[in-house]
């Protein structure tokens, strides 16, 4: 047989093989020890010297191009194989994955977080109180002593005459005045309490109190700090506006206010510059240092933030309604 | 406080209308609760008389009549209101009025006879709820004339929220006056002139109790007829204020309060014995009030009285003996000024609070008492006709309040608010408030008049300056500090990654309720003593918590309620334990704790849904005790608790602390908590976990680390958590890590016992270790199994 057709014939072999094994057995029927090509190459020594050089060159050739095909198919064969092992092993990728349940923060801690994260930049410390409090640091050492109006407006749950449930975390103000000098920079968010009840009070609510007492705190800081974090907290450049009012433990004092998407002016805290009396009862110098302070309810800012309409949902404690936040 | 804008509007008229006028009042402290219109939209209703009044021929209780209404007919209009009679006036709506509602009248028939209009009552007009038949206006109202115009009901009724230190604007006067300070505009008070007394008949009397009462002025009316009907004129601005009419005694006093903000009272001066006292209770006497209560007063409860008895309580309440009837033919007028001090808090000790209290405990003019009897007694003279006597008027000068002297620094004016404002601005302000003001070289020596007995000290004056100035006019600005790290201590674990934990490992956050239902906790914690509140909202909110657990139950319940299957809730507050040795009698505990119920996850295609249990709860106290660093000083002991399940129910200790517990809630109680099956929970005292180790680095081996496996057989009743403590304190050499990797219990191994198998890990540091070394420390511990826990090794 001519070289080129058991070259040819050999291409043929290695396009049948439709297995590793097959193109194996072509591979040793061309180039193994007995293939034909093999063989060709011992036909070599009945040509003559002159002839003998290129007639083996010739063979070699043919090997090498017989070979690529051998490598050539070897990978198509390989890589067909590996498709269809892939190809079993292919699964549902849009069925659901093994997600493990994962919960969430209250929105009121949530709120709380974000004031703390807000104060606690501008070095607000945050300070914790009792919530069984004594009428002194609830009442007394804030200016409202007994029989005050101011008392009855806040609707205490009395345990007995002297102790009580706070109705403002401002116990805490008192209680760290009464440790540390100035300058002070506190805020205390907590749970306070309230004897009323029906759709727009629970007895049991949230309040962020802020305090800040240094050389030169002014009214006009006052108004700063708050329109810093109203615009910050509500992530919007938001009207805001200070109305005059009373705290008896503030003066001058100021309701703020924000405008609403309906145009109505809302409510969201109560500030004011601390009273001197306040400062006394702590033996705090009010010639040498003023202060400001401010009292923000949770519960109201995450209603407007998260559009949440009733406030009472805040403590069914509804997975449909906690979920929301996750 | 209700006002009438009309009536505000005769004493200053500023160039505002409305809503500017309600905005105005807000931004500078009177904050505007509601501007409602005194009455509703209605048209086409005129004064009327009824000119005859028959009954209808077919219906009992109708009756036919005929109005004439100033037009060229009389109307025949049918009427069911019992007081309907002939002479009256009324207020007709003729056919093509419209009332409230859109209610348009139309010629009718009512059972057989022609009605064209309609007689109205106060509430088909929209003015009251009241339903006591048709209006009926005085004599003298014109006939024809529309009523809107009549009662001039083009009208608002204001509502300002009073601070408790503005008590001053408790009436038209001090919110005229206020009104005039901010628009710079001049009230015109009406002039009240003084009554000429046309008797001679006085009633001593007593200032017992000079410092609670340092005046007052008492008067003599005889022959008032309490029958005669007030003004509409009077009846009107009473109700725009919200105040009902009652008689004309009451009503004149009570305008009086709106008009000029002093409470007055009126005595029936014949039910008084001899000479008026103003004197503080007797210990235990008592007094029947207007209302009918009898009250047992205490000795700093002042009181008006007589020569033999208490008749009033003083600035709060009469007293029914000595009240004003229908009969009363005489009475004794009361003006006084009654110091705060002595009525604060009393009114509201005995359940009450009256326009009178309210104005008294915060204060009204030590100066007015006078213009307020003259007002009052020229009002019931007019309306109820008979002779007053002369003022007697009883003072104890060295007790009236002073008109306060305060000095305004300019620079503290500067410090406080921290804008200049301009010196000229300031006494301005001060001078529109009507305070007396002098310059001095810091700022200003200030006289406070009389009727702002507000102003004490230089933050009220402070105050009043940026109040008128404008609070929106001062500026805003960064503040100032000096730059100062906060603390951080590493040390601490912080409560939110604990609650970041439980939240990752499916947790929702709840926030319940501190006080909780005393039955609920008492059935499962019989043994603790709670806080209970006196006056809580429900009974079921009464009870301070000693635990979370209670509010996470209820919510666990609630939510199952609302077919919620798998729950996981966790909270993080204060239970409150009494303890005598505690501030104020109680010990505020933080806590976190938290509750399981239902499957461990959703169902899902690829496993099985299995219920949570005991094991899955531990886990997760498990990882927040990770978070400390010092997870191997916890131990969970077997115990018991009256909540939760007897055998599943373990106490976690912090060395020899109690510090918490974890188990199932006792199925007993399932049903009464309304729980829908098994409930898993734990509870741990915040303070003990919150301590977290500082890492402090130790070397890592370099050589491999050697794994033995024991299985060993032992009674049901060894705990694992012994058996590992037991290793850890015999100090195996080289021990590195212990595991029980599996449990069996079954074929092979005897009923009451299981197999355990341990892994142990041993590895040294400073050589790679030999076989007998391994084997040396195995023997030890399985020794020890042998010895402590009767454990025999599998083969």
């Amino acid at each position: 047989m001519k070289l080129n057709e058991i070259v040819a014939a050999a291409k043929a072999a290695v396009a049948d093989a439709t297995s590793p094994q097959q193109l194996d057995q072509v591979r040793v029927d061309y180039l193994g020890k007995k293939g034909q090509l093999t063989e060709q190459l011992k036909s070599l020594g009945k040509l003559s010297a002159e002839e003998r050089p290129a007639a083996g060159q010739e063979i070699n050739r043919a090997k090498q191009e017989v070979q690529q095909f051998i490598n050539a198919k070897n990978d198509e064969l390989k890589a067909a194989e590996l498709a269809e092992k892939l190809a079993a092993e292919a699964i549902d990728v849009t069925m659901p994955g093994r997600l493990s349940k994962v919960g969430g923060l209250h929105p009121v801690t949530r709120t709380i977080q974000r004031i703390e994260a807000f104060f606690g930049d501008l070095g607000f410390s945050v300070k914790q109180g009792p919530e069984v409090e004594d009428s002194f640091h609830n009442f007394d050492a804030l200016n409202i002593p007994a029989n005050h109006p101011a008392r009855a407006d806040h609707d205490t749950f009395y345990f007995n005459a002297d102790a009580l449930l706070r109705t403002q975390t401002s116990g805490v103000q008192i209680r760290t005045m009464e440790m540390e000098q100035p300058p002070l920079r506190i805020i205390s968010p907590g749970r306070v309490y309230r004897n009323d009840y029906d759709q727009t009070h629970t007895p049991m609510f949230h309040q962020v109190e802020g305090l800040m007492v240094d050389t030169d705190v002014s009214f006009t800081q006052l108004k700063g700090i708050l329109q810093d974090f109203l615009t910050n907290f509500f992530e919007e450049s938001l009207e805001v506006r200070f109305r005059p009012s009373y705290f008896p433990f503030t003066e001058p004092s100021a309701e703020v206010d924000v405008r609403r998407a309906d145009g109505e002016w809302l409510e969201v805290l109560g500030c004011g510059m601390v009273h001197p009396n306040v400062l006394r009862a702590v033996n705090i110098d009010p010639e040498k240092y003023s202060g400001f302070a401010f009292g923000m309810g949770v519960e109201r800012l995450t209603m407007l933030r998260y559009q949440v309409n009733d406030l009472r949902a805040f403590f069914e404690n509804d997975v449909r309604f906690l979920k929301q936040f996750n | 406080m209700k006002f009438s804008e009309q009536w505000l509007r005769e004493w200053v008229n500023p160039g505002i209308d409305t809503n500017a006028l309600s905005e105005q009042l807000s931004m500078a402290g009177l904050e505007v609760d509601g501007v409602t219109p005194v009455a509703e939209e209605f048209s086409g209703v005129v004064i009327g008389e009824v000119v005859s009044c028959g009954q209808h021929p077919d219906a009992d209780k109708l009756q036919v009549t005929q109005v004439n209404t100033g037009d060229d007919e009389l109307h025949n209009i049918v009427c069911g209101a019992p007081n309907c009679r002939t002479g009256i006036k009324v207020a007709v709506a003729k056919v093509g009025a419209v009332l409230p509602g859109n209610f348009k009248i139309k010629k009718a028939k009512l059972r057989g006879e022609p009605s064209n209009g309609m007689l109205c009552s106060s509430s088909e007009l929209g003015l009251t709820d009241e339903h006591d038949g048709i209006l009926e206006l005085p004599a003298d109202a014109p006939v024809g004339t529309d009523y809107r115009k009549y009662l001039q009901l083009d009208d608002v009724t204001m509502d300002v929220d009073l601070t408790p230190n503005r008590a001053d604007c408790l009436g038209i006067k001090g919110l005229a006056r206020e009104v005039g300070v901010l628009n710079r505009c001049d009230v015109q008070e009406p002039a009240f002139a003084a009554v000429a007394p046309t008797l001679s008949e006085t009633r001593n009397i007593e200032l017992q109790a000079p410092d609670a009462c340092p005046r007052y002025l008492g008067r003599v009316i005889q022959g008032v007829d309490v029958k005669a009907l007030s003004p509409v004129w009077l009846t009107e601005r009473l109700r725009r204020s919200g105040v009902r009419s009652i008689d004309p005694v009451v009503d004149v006093t009570n305008y009086v309060l709106l008009e000029l903000g002093h409470p007055m009272h009126a005595f029936d001066l014949d039910s008084l014995q001899g000479d008026v006292q103003v004197r503080y209770a007797k210990p235990g006497e008592q007094l029947e009030l207007l209302d009918g209560q009898v009250v047992t007063l205490q000795d700093d409860v002042l009181v008006i009285a007589d020569e033999q008895k208490a008749l009033a309580m003083a600035g709060i309440f009469g007293g029914k003996q000595s009240g004003v009837t229908d009969q009363s033919k005489a009475i004794f007028l009361e003006s006084a000024f009654f110091a705060p001090d002595a009525i604060a808090g009393r009114a509201r000790r005995f359940g009450l609070h009256t326009d009178a209290s309210h104005r008294y405990e915060r204060g009204v003019d030590p100066e007015l008492q006078r213009t307020a009897m003259e007002r009052a007694t020229a009002l019931l003279l007019e309306i109820c006709g008979g002779e007053a006597g002369p003022i007697v008027e009883a003072v104890a000068e060295s007790h009236l309040p002073k008109p306060a002297q305060v000095t305004l620094r300019a620079a503290r004016l500067k410090k406080i608010l921290g804008v200049s404002i301009d010196d000229n601005q300031v006494e301005d302000i001060l001078k529109r408030l009507g305070f007396d003001v002098k310059t001095n070289a810091d700022g200003w020596q200030v006289v406070v008049p009389t009727f702002r007995f507000d102003i004490a000290i230089e933050e009220d004056l402070i105050e009043e300056v940026a109040r008128v100035y404008g609070y929106n006019n001062i500026e805003a600005a960064a503040p100032a500090a000096s730059l100062s790290m906060i603390p951080r201590q590493e040390q601490q674990q912080s409560l939110l990654r604990f609650s970041e934990d439980l939240v990752d490992r499916g947790y929702q956050e709840a926030i319940t309720y501190s006080f909780v239902d005393p039955k609920h906790q008492a059935l499962l914690f019989n043994e603790t003593a709670a806080l209970s509140l006196p006056h809580p909202i429900s009974v079921e909110m009464s009870s301070m918590r000693v635990s979370l657990w209670p509010g996470l139950l209820a919510t666990v319940a609630y939510n199952q309620k609302r077919q919620q299957p798998s729950l996981a809730f966790f909270e993080s507050g204060l239970r409150f334990l009494p303890d005598d040795d505690a501030p104020s009698g109680v010990l505020q505990e933080p806590m976190l704790a938290g509750v399981r119920a239902g499957k461990v996850t959703g169902e899902h295609w690829s496993d099985a849904d299995r219920a949570v249990d005991f094991y899955d709860i531990k886990g997760d106290v498990e990882s927040l005790l990770n978070h400390t660093g010092f997870a191997n000083e916890f131990k969970f002991v077997a115990d018991q608790h009256p909540a939760l399940h007897p055998g599943q129910c373990a106490a976690i200790y912090r060395a020899s602390k109690r510090v918490g517990y974890v188990g199932a809630i006792h199925p007993q109680f399932e049903k009464k908590l309304g729980l829908n099956g098994r409930t898993f929970v734990f509870e741990l005292e915040l303070g003990a976990i919150q301590q977290r180790r500082l890492p402090k680095a130790a070397p890592i081996s370099r050589y491999p680390s050697i794994r033995r496996d024991l299985a060993v057989v032992v009674e049901n009743r060894v705990a694992v958590g012994e058996i590992f403590t037991a290793i850890e304190n015999i100090g195996v050499k080289n021990l590195v890590g212990l595991n029980l990797f599996d449990v069996y219990q079954g074929p092979g191994v005897a009923d009451g016992y299981r197999s355990l198998a341990l892994s142990l890990t041993l590895q040294d540091t400073e050589k790679t270790l030999e076989d007998a070394e391994v084997d040396a420390s195995i023997a030890t511990v399985v020794k020890l199994l042998q010895d402590e826990f009767g454990a025999t090794l599998r083969e």
